[in-house]
C-alpha cells in the first residue's frame, strides 16, 4: 500500500467549456514530422471521433493529450490549464481525471480483473468495501461482472477492451481517450464496445476523444443513441445524428478536416469522399 | 549492419548518460516525498533479499572453500599455513564477499528488474500506469533500489560469513588445520576499516544493480527481442560497474584508513 499523496482536487468544468484544447502543436520524431500546426477544441460533453489512415498521428494526439509525451512547438490545455506550465506532481493529479483505453488495453497482466478495475482507487486509498463495490458497478457497466477474479492472460481480446473501459470509467473520470477500442476485433466484438462507449457518452455525459481506423464504427456512434429503458443501442430516429458527437480528419499529420457529421457526409474534397465511403 | 558516425555514437552515449542520472535522482528524490510504496519495497525485498539467499550462501561457501585450499598450498610453501585463516577472512570480507554478492545478484535480479520492466514498456502497462496517474519512477524504480541496496549489505554479511565457514570446513576436515587457529587468525587480522570497505561496496552495487535493471527496462524498445535485449545490457553493464565501482571503493577507502 502506498502511502498517501495529498488529496486530488476535481476539476470544475461548466457547459460548453473547453476540455482539450490543441493550439498550433507540432511534434517530429526521429523519422520526421508526425504532426503539423494541430489546433483543435473539444468541449464539455462533447465526443470528438479521430480519424485517419495509419501512422497519421492520431495516438500521438492521445499521448499529448494525456501529457505522456510532450509537443515539439504549440500548446496544449486541459481542463483550461496549459499541460506545459504544470509540475509533473500536477500532470498526475490531472490524469487522475481522465479515463484512457489503449490499442492494445494495457492490462497489468500481473494483476486480476479486481485489482486492474481498482487500480486507480486503491492508489487513491479508498475504503476497501467502496473499491469492491465500484469496481463490481463499473465491470457490471462493461458486462464482465463473473471475470472479476480472473486475470488478463485468462481473457479473449474483447473482454481486455472491456476491462480497459472499466478501469477507465471507474473513477468517473471528466474525459476518456479512447485508442482505437475496437482495433482488431471481430464485428460483433465491436458492435459490444461501440454500445459501450455511446452508453458512457449518453449516460455519463463524458466529454470523449476517440480514435477509429473502422469508419462503420464512427459513423455508428454519430447515428445511435443510448436507450436506457431497453439498456441496449438504437438508432436514433428520422437520420437524426447524435449532436454531441464531432469528426476529426487527419492526414500526412496535418488536420484535414474538422466539423460535425453532416459536414463529413456532403464534403466536396475528393481524398475524404474516397476516406469516407 | 549500418554502422553509427563517431559523433551519434557520442550524442547517444552522452543522452544515455543523462537519462541514467536523471532516473536515479528521480528515483532518490522520491523516497523523500509521498506517495510512498512501503509495501512494494517489503515485496522486492522480499524477492531481492530472501530470493537471493541461496546463490548467495552457496556461491560465498564454496568460494570459502576453494580460497581456503589454493591459499593454504601456498602458504605452506612460505611456512605460514597457520595464516590460512586471515588471508580466507581478509580476502572475504573485503573483496570476494562484496563482489561475488554483487556479480551474483546482479545475474539474478538486474535480469530481472530489466526483463519485467522491459515487458511492462513494450505492452503499454508503463504508459497506462502514467495515464491512470502514477509515477512509474516512484511505484517502480525507487521501491526497487531501497529494497536491493538495503538487502545487498545483509546477504554480502551472509556471503562472508558463509565463506569464512567454507574456509574453515575445508581448513579443518581437509588441510589438517586447527579450527581454533583459523578463527582466531582470521578475528585478529580484521580492523574496523575491513569491515567498513567491506560493508560500503555492497550499498554501491545495489544501488547500481537497480538503478541499471530498472534504466534498460524502461528504455526497452522493439517487443520481446528488445526484452531480450536489455535483459543482456542490464546484467553486462552492472557487472561491469560492480567492478568498477568496486575498485574505486577500494581506492577511497585505502585512502581514508591506509590499508
Amino acid at each position: 500500500m502506498a502511502t498517501p499523496a495529498p488529496a486530488l482536487a476535481r476539476p470544475i468544468l461548466e457547459p460548453g467549456m473547453p476540455v482539450v484544447e490543441f493550439s498550433h502543436v507540432n511534434l517530429s520524431f526521429d523519422r520526421g514530422p508526425v504532426l503539423r500546426d494541430i489546433s483543435f477544441t473539444v468541449r464539455h460533453g462533447e465526443m470528438r471521433i479521430i480519424l485517419g489512415p495509419a501512422g497519421v498521428g492520431k495516438s500521438v494526439i492521445m499521448k499529448l493529450a494525456n501529457g505522456l509525451i510532450t509537443p515539439d512547438s504549440g500548446e496544449i490545455r486541459i481542463f483550461g490549464r496549459l499541460l506545459s506550465d504544470m509540475s509533473p506532481r500536477e500532470m498526475y493529479e490531472m490524469r487522475a481525471h481522465i479515463g484512457m483505453v489503449f490499442q492494445e488495453s494495457a492490462l497489468f497482466d500481473s494483476l486480476n480483473v479486481e485489482d486492474n478495475v481498482a487500480y486507480r482507487l486503491e492508489e487513491e486509498h479508498c475504503d476497501p468495501t467502496e473499491i469492491h463495490t465500484r469496481v463490481v458497478e463499473a465491470l457490471r457497466f462493461v458486462e464482465l461482472e463473473q471475470a472479476i477474479n480472473k486475470f488478463p492472460s485468462e481473457l479473449s481480446g474483447g473482454m481486455r477492451r472491456r476491462v480497459s473501459i472499466a478501469r477507465a470509467i471507474i473513477s468517473k473520470p471528466d474525459l476518456i481517450l479512447y485508442d482505437s477500442p475496437t482495433g482488431g476485433l471481430d464485428p460483433i466484438t465491436s458492435t459490444t464496445i461501440i454500445e459501450l462507449i455511446v452508453k458512457q457518452r449518453d449516460v455519463s455525459l463524458t466529454t470523449s476523444l476517440l480514435i477509429t481506423h473502422r469508419i462503420q464504427d464512427a459513423f455508428t456512434l454519430a447515428t445511435h443513441r443510448y436507450n436506457e429503458t431497453t439498456n441496449h443501442m438504437e438508432l436514433i430516429p428520422n437520420g437524426g445524428i447524435a449532436p454531441s458527437t464531432e469528426f476529426l480528419v487527419l492526414n500526412e499529420g496535418r488536420i484535414v478536416f474538422d466539423g460535425t457529421t453532416q459536414e463529413l457526409t456532403n464534403t466536396t474534397d475528393d481524398w475524404l469522399r474516397a476516406f469516407v465511403s | 549492419m549500418r554502422i553509427p558516425s563517431p559523433e551519434a555514437f557520442a550524442k547517444r552515449i552522452v543522452a544515455s548518460v543523462q537519462e541514467y542520472s536523471l532516473l536515479t535522482w528521480h528515483a532518490v528524490a522520491a523516497i523523500f516525498s509521498r506517495p510512498r510504496y512501503t509495501d512494494d519495497t517489503f515485496t522486492q525485498m522480499d524477492s531481492v533479499g530472501f530470493g537471493s539467499l541461496p546463490i548467495v550462501i552457496l556461491t560465498g561457501f564454496f568460494t570459502g572453500c576453494v580460497l581456503t585450499l589454493q591459499s593454504a598450498t601456498s602458504l605452506k610453501q612460505f611456512g605460514a599455513v597457520n595464516m590460512t585463516g586471515r588471508l580466507v577472512a581478509l580476502s572475504m570480507v573485503k573483496e570476494l564477499g562484496p563482489v561475488l554478492t554483487g556479480l551474483m545478484v546482479s545475474g539474478r535480479n538486474a535480469s530481472g528488474m530489466a526483463s519485467e520492466l522491459g515487458s511492462m514498456k513494450v505492452s503499454e502497462q508503463i504508459d497506462a500506469m502514467r495515464a491512470l496517474g502514477t509515477d512509474p519512477v516512484r511505484k517502480l524504480v525507487t521501491p526497487r533500489v531501497v529494497a536491493t541496496v538495503t538487502m545487498m549489505f545483509f546477504l554480502t554479511i551472509v556471503s562472508d560469513a558463509c565463506g569464512i565457514a567454507g574456509g574453515a570446513l575445508v581448513a579443518v576436515g581437509l588441510l589438517g588445520l586447527q579450527g581454533g587457529v583459523f578463527f582466531h587468525t582470521a578475528f585478529r587480522s580484521l580492523v574496523f576499516g575491513d569491515v567498513v570497505e567491506g560493508l560500503a561496496k555492497p550499498l554501491f552495487s545495489g544501488f547500481i544493480i537497480a538503478t541499471i535493471g530498472c534504466f534498460y527496462g524502461l528504455r526497452t524498445t522493439g517487443g520481446t527481442q528488445g526484452v531480450g535485449r536489455s535483459t543482456t545490457q542490464a546484467v553486462v553493464v552492472s557487472s561491469v560497474l560492480i567492478i568498477l565501482f568496486d575498485f574505486l571503493v577500494t581506492k577511497l577507502m585505502i585512502g581514508f584508513f591506509g590499508r
